[in-house]
């Protein structure tokens, strides 16, 4: 037991070792050895050649050779960039406003606000992509009612299997994600800075274009974050509802290791994929501390 | 300002409409007398729920979905408890460091904590199993459980740690008598919100599933077929129930008791 006395100055001093141990043992299981040195696996692979075995034979730099001669891999590059771009920039710009209203003008119905935005957070994901292709389809949703209604007299095949479908789908399943860091960033500006702006004579615009945009940009970044990094890397919407012009790097990832199966040159594929979102990353700290990050 | 409110009142409205319409269209067209998702609507019908009971391969796979939710939810809040306060009051580099990688998968694409798991398994033999999709579930969720602890234990005053450690109360005796009991309806909620998470969860399960899929993988093989759509609409709209209940229970029981604790520390 404890020999301190009862006037030792910090409580935390008298941490035993055992409790230390074993609190920190499942995060120090899950964190090092599921997540880094799992990581540390794929890095290790993409260095390897391809023989069929496990861990591939010999160290080379033939995968990330192929990955950047090869045009096909810009162009999926590219096209997953672009379509992560869009979906990101189509959730924050929507969810912007929601976040908004729940922080200024929602009053007693923002907790109910909050719940019904959150909701489909944790709802399946694959049912939600699911929905859009239902909608979507040749004899779908959209077309039958576009007919019935007689704004159309055929159906059509526009609607499923293009990238336009990937980005409406990827931009409905990751909605959820960008209202909660705005509204938080939204929601903790101190009220007496909006006081200040409007006491020295500016319009609400004004107000809203210095004052409560520049601040709640931690959250708009934040809210970016989240939505690129599981859209870029997304295998299933494409599968699902973009046809063959929308194939993603996530879509060719899967594919070596799965009919493909060359997992050296997978793994190559994911650390590229990981040097990109290290590159958004760097660039949203960049921008975040450009706006005074207040996180 | 007031007009401005007026009108973003309704556009919140369109968003919500947007965010639950493509999903809302399953439970509607699970009711409906025809394969094809199309309108008009073809009449009632209960038999795509019917045609749910005696399917052997869905049943297992919903035990299956049980069992690895259960087990990974407990792993993942375990972990979501630990992790974080020893984050907040550990006060060690090594601490602090887990906090943080416990964070990362948020910046992980699912495709590569799936591919980078499967190399894991097959390393150490495992291969693909019900025990490798426990795991990749525990990372999945572990952002979720290490964030929702970590504001309940930070919304304990400090005090009330300290008093319990002024008091003479062992590290064992604070976490376990006064910390756990105070933060147990966050406890529990992420518990039920990680479960949800592996319930729902595709990304990942695809590369670490072997014979035995979960529910999502056998609605995945489903899909090939357009004959067993409106089958797929209804076990679709009991899953979406069932979430909708969980996530309903789990976000009261996150905000209840908050303000006793911090009114009413003692």
């Amino acid at each position: 037991m404890s020999t301190l006395a009862a006037n030792q100055p910090l409580p935390e001093f008298r941490s035993s070792p055992v409790f230390r141990f074993t609190m920190l043992l499942p995060g120090a299981l899950v964190t090092f050895l599921l997540i880094l040195f799992a990581l540390g696996l794929v890095l290790f692979l993409a260095l390897r050649g391809n023989d069929g075995s496990l861990l591939g034979a010999g160290f080379s730099l033939s995968n990330f050779i192929t990955v950047v001669s090869d045009p096909l891999y810009w162009t999926v590059t590219l096209r997953s960039l672009v379509i992560a771009g869009l979906v990101t920039m189509a959730t924050v710009v929507t969810a912007y406003p929601v976040a908004y209203y729940l922080a200024f003008h929602a009053g007693r119905r923002r907790g109910l606000l909050l719940f019904l935005v959150t909701l489909p957070f944790w709802t399946s994901y694959l049912l939600r992509v699911f929905a859009w292709k239902i909608v979507l389809a040749y004899n779908g949703v959209l077309n039958s009612a576009l007919i019935e209604s007689g704004i159309w007299s055929e159906p059509t095949l526009a609607f499923l299997n293009t990238p336009a479908a990937v980005v409406v789908t990827l931009a409905h399943a990751y909605a959820p994600f960008a209202i909660l860091p705005i509204y938080v960033a939204l929601d903790t500006i101190p009220k007496s800075l909006l006081e200040a702006a409007s006491d020295l004579g500016a319009r609400p615009f004004t107000s809203f274009r210095r004052v409560v945009l520049p601040n709640s940009m931690p959250g708009v970044l934040a809210a970016a974050l989240v939505v690129f990094v599981p859209t870029v890397g997304d295998y299933v919407t494409p599968a699902m509802v973009g046809g063959p012009a929308s194939t993603m790097i996530g879509s060719l990832i899967q594919s070596q290791f799965g009919k493909a199966n060359d997992w050296p040159f997978g793994a190559a594929l994911s650390v590229c994929v990981m040097l990109v979102i290290l590159l958004v990353v760097l660039v949203a700290r960049g921008a975040d501390r450009r706006f005074g990050s207040r996180t | 300002m007031k007009r401005d409110g007026r009108w973003l009142g309704l556009y919140v409205l369109a968003y919500l409409v947007f965010l639950y319409l493509p999903v809302l269209l399953i439970p509607l067209f699970s009711f409906n007398d025809s394969i094809q998702a199309a309108f008009p609507l073809q009449g009632f019908t209960l038999q795509w729920y019917a045609s749910l009971y005696g399917n052997p391969a869905l049943s297992g796979a919903l035990a299956n979905s049980l069992v690895i939710g259960a087990v990974a939810a407990s792993g993942a809040t375990l972990c979501g408890i630990t992790v974080s306060y020893m984050d907040l009051y550990g006060r060690s580099p090594l601490a602090a460091t887990i906090g943080a990688v416990a964070r990362l998968p948020i910046l992980i694409p699912g495709v590569i904590v799936g591919i980078s798991l499967l190399i894991l398994v097959n390393l150490v033999g495992l291969g693909p199993s019900r025990v490798a999709i426990v795991l990749g579930h525990i990372l999945v969720a572990l952002p979720t459980t290490v964030v929702i602890m970590r504001s309940r234990f930070a919304a304990i005053p400090r005090t009330v740690r300290e008093a319990a450690l002024d008091l003479g109360a062992s590290d064992w005796t604070t976490f376990r008598r006064v910390m756990l009991p105070l933060s147990l309806p966050a406890v529990l909620s992420a518990f039920m919100l990680a479960f949800l998470i592996s319930f729902d969860e595709f990304i990942v399960v695809f590369f670490l599933a072997g014979t035995e899929p979960t529910l999502p993988l056998y609605i995945w093989s489903q899909l090939r077929f357009p004959r067993s759509l409106p089958t797929v609409m209804a076990l679709g709209t009991v899953i979406l129930a069932v979430s909708f209940i969980i996530a309903g229970t789990a976000e009261i029981l996150r905000h209840r008791g908050l303000g006793a604790v911090r009114r009413n520390p003692a």
